[in-house]
């Protein structure tokens, strides 16, 4: 690159009209080549600019996974609720059964308490007759 | 969106987020800082992140905006942390050392610009955007973008020539 023409590409270059492309090629001429003494202040910048794009972030970034932990919750959830209804209405039927064996049994107690009333009041009879018979004999 | 499909995104440009914040911040440390709130700020919002169309220049505006409020909260609460304020210049084994790292220098005086022309400078020279991309980013029309851009580097120019003329003389 001649010197006339980044003579006049740094006149551009301060008026900020210049492309780029442009700047690439004044970037390229103040980092590789022998600089005209009269434009060692734009090398000493355009070195600064290049060692400043070199600069890096190193740090690490702790990036949680947060949206995932939801979705386990919501599977866990409805797994909760299935097995719930699930194994709940079992139960219920369960409680449902036992309880229709308790009043049967109820029912089914009642109903000997007062047939064993009556055979009681049998037996008293037969006595009765006992009696009777002995009576008549006797007689 | 997954975790590497993030960092794939994220990663092209995630150093020029620290380049920018740190020339704001001027502190590396603040700007490691700045750089990792931003990023988990996207990350925080990366299930819209496909929605942008330029996730790099959405995050550009973003550490520029949250490094702006850091300085202004900073000078609010009077704390002054820049290293640029211990200026010892009287030895002269400290001009050599000058003269010979006269890159340094300009970055001392690209302390010292106004907001918006380090800005235009940084975005320029150093990250190579265009005059409409920096006019987004900085809300500033391309004329504006351009006449910021011409007076820092006028600016820059002649500060160095002056350093160095007081290197020889």
């Amino acid at each position: 690159m001649e010197l006339h023409n980044i003579e006049k590409l740094v006149e551009k270059y301060l008026d900020a009209t210049t492309t780029v492309t442009e700047e690439e090629t004044l970037r390229n001429y103040f980092l590789n080549s022998n600089v005209a003494p009269h434009l060692k202040e734009y090398a000493t910048m355009f070195q600064y600019f290049s060692i400043a794009k070199e600069e890096q972030f190193t740090k690490h970034v702790p990036l949680k996974p947060r949206k995932s932990n939801y979705k386990w919750l919501y599977i866990a959830a409805a797994a909760v609720l299935i097995f719930g209804i699930y194994f709940g209405n079992d139960y219920r039927e369960q409680k449902q059964a036992e309880y229709v064996l308790n009043e049967t049994e109820k029912a089914f107690n009642l109903i000997a308490k007062n047939l064993s009333k009556g055979t009681e009041k049998i037996a008293y009879l037969r006595k009765l007759e006992e009696t009777t018979n002995k009576i008549y004999i006797n007689d | 969106m997954k975790q590497t499909e993030f960092l794939n995104v994220v990663l092209p440009f995630k150093d020029k987020l620290f380049r920018l914040a740190k020339r704001l911040l001027v502190s590396t440390e603040e700007a490691e800082d700045a750089t990792q709130e931003i990023l988990l700020k996207l990350w925080s919002k990366n299930d819209r992140i496909k929605e942008y169309a330029n996730v790099e220049a959405f995050a550009m505006t973003m550490t520029k905006n949250f490094c702006l409020d850091r300085l202004k909260s900073k000078q609010a609460s009077n704390i002054k942390l820049v290293h640029s304020n211990y200026t010892d210049n009287n030895t002269s084994l400290q001009r050599q050392v000058e003269a010979q790292d006269s890159v340094n220098w300009v970055q001392k005086i690209m302390e010292d610009l106004p907001e918006q022309q380090k800005l235009t400078l940084q975005l320029r020279d150093v990250e190579q955007y265009d005059f409409d991309e920096i006019g987004k980013l900085l809300e500033m029309t391309p004329v504006a973008v351009r006449v910021a851009l011409s007076r820092a580097r006028k600016t820059v120019r002649k500060k160095l020539m002056e350093k160095h003329n007081y290197g020889i003389a």
